[in-house]
C-alpha cells in the first residue's frame, strides 16, 4: 500500500463529492460565494451538510450552527491524536488544524510508523481541501447542469472509501466487536436524532471499549 | 446580517476553533494508556459508524437503496485485498449501475 497512491485516491473520491455540497448549497438558498466559504473556511463536509440542511429546511441560523457544531466535535479528538505525531509550532499549527478532517486522520492512524502517518496527513488533507473547494464551486455554479451525484455512485464512493479505511484495524476481537457496536448504535439512532448525532455519538462506544485493557 | 451569513461566520469559527483546540492540547494528555487505548478506538467507531449512515441512510429514515451495492462491491473488494483505488471506483460503479437500474 503507498502512502502516495491512497492519499490522493482519497483524496479525489471524497474532494468529488463537494459537487453535492455545492448542489444542495445552493439549492438550501445559500449563494454561491457563502457555499464556497463555507467549503473553504469550515472545511469539514459533515458540519457543512448540516448547516445548510438546517437552514434549507427553515431552521434558525443559532440551530444550525450548533448541529454543524456538535459535529465538528470529532475534529478536536482527531487534533489531539494528530498532534503528537506531527509536531507542530505557529503557523504549520494553524494549517494543520484546519486540515484535520475525517479522512486526513484516517489515512495518517492507518500508517505504520509516524513518517508515512505525517505524509498522509498533509497529502490528504491538502489534496481533499484543493478537490473539495474546485468540486464545491463546480457543483454551486452547475447545480442543475451536473444532476445527481448518486447518478455517477458518488454516493456509495464515500462510505466505500470509509469501510476501505477502518478495514485494515479491525485486527483483533475487541476491534470488531466494536465496529458491529458502532454500526448498529449509529443505525439505530438515525430515526432519532439531527443528522451527524448518530455518527458522533459512537465515540463514547470507543471510549466504554477503551476504558479497560 | 442574513440568517445565511451568520450560519457561514458562526460554524466556521466553531469549526475551527475546535479543530485548533485539539491540536493544541498538551502532549502529555496522551501518555495515560487508557487515553491511548480510547484513541485508537476512536477512528473506528467514528468511521464505522461513518460507513454504516452514509450506507443506510436517507436524512433520518433508514433505507436500503443502490447504495447497498457499491458496499458490496467495496467489501469484496476489500476481502481480495485489491488495492484502495478500485475499492472505491469499484464502489461507485456497482452503485451507480444499480441507481440506472431503479434499484
Amino acid at each position: 500500500m503507498s502512502v502516495k497512491r491512497d492519499s490522493l485516491s482519497l483524496s479525489f473520491a471524497v474532494g468529488a463529492y463537494g459537487t453535492a455540497f455545492g448542489a444542495a448549497s445552493v439549492s438550501a438558498h445559500f449563494t454561491v460565494l457563502q457555499s464556497c466559504l463555507l467549503s473553504l473556511l469550515t472545511f469539514s463536509g459533515a458540519s457543512q451538510f448540516a448547516v445548510i440542511g438546517v437552514l434549507g429546511v427553515g431552521g434558525s441560523a443559532l440551530s444550525g450552527i450548533a448541529t454543524a457544531t456538535l459535529l465538528g466535535t470529532r475534529n478536536t479528538l482527531y487534533g489531539i491524536r494528530m498532534a503528537p505525531i506531527l509536531r507542530l509550532q505557529g503557523v504549520k499549527r494553524v494549517i494543520a488544524a484546519h486540515l484535520t478532517i475525517d479522512e486526513s486522520t484516517a489515512i495518517a492512524t492507518a500508517q505504520k510508523d509516524e513518517v508515512d502517518a505525517r505524509k498522509g496527513f498533509w497529502l490528504t488533507g491538502i489534496g481533499i481541501f484543493i478537490f473539495w473547494n474546485f468540486f464545491t464551486l463546480l457543483g454551486a455554479l452547475g447545480a442543475k447542469a451536473i444532476g445527481n451525484p448518486a447518478a455517477w455512485g458518488l454516493d456509495a464512493a464515500v462510505p466505500a472509501a470509509f469501510i476501505g479505511l477502518v478495514w485494515p484495524r479491525l485486527v483483533d476481537r475487541k476491534s470488531r466487536l466494536l465496529a458491529a457496536a458502532a454500526a448498529i448504535l449509529s443505525l439505530a439512532l438515525v430515526p432519532f436524532t439531527p443528522a451527524g448525532v448518530p455518527i458522533i455519538t459512537t465515540a463514547l462506544l470507543a471510549v466504554a471499549f477503551g476504558w479497560r485493557s | 446580517m442574513s440568517a445565511g451569513w451568520i450560519a457561514v461566520i458562526g460554524t466556521s469559527f466553531f469549526a475551527f476553533a475546535l479543530k485548533y483546540a485539539g491540536a493544541s492540547v498538551p502532549a502529555k494528555w496522551l501518555t495515560h494508556p487508557r487515553v491511548g487505548r480510547i484513541n485508537l478506538f476512536i477512528p473506528i467507531a467514528l468511521l464505522t459508524a461513518l460507513v454504516a449512515v452514509n450506507s443506510f441512510a436517507v436524512k433520518s429514515k433508514l433505507v436500503i437503496d443502490h447504495r447497498i451495492f457499491g458496499l458490496g462491491v467495496a467489501i469484496i473488494a476489500l476481502a481480495l485485498k485489491l488495492p484502495f483505488p478500485v475499492i472505491v471506483i469499484g464502489a461507485a460503479a456497482g452503485s451507480a449501475l444499480a441507481y440506472h437500474f431503479h434499484f
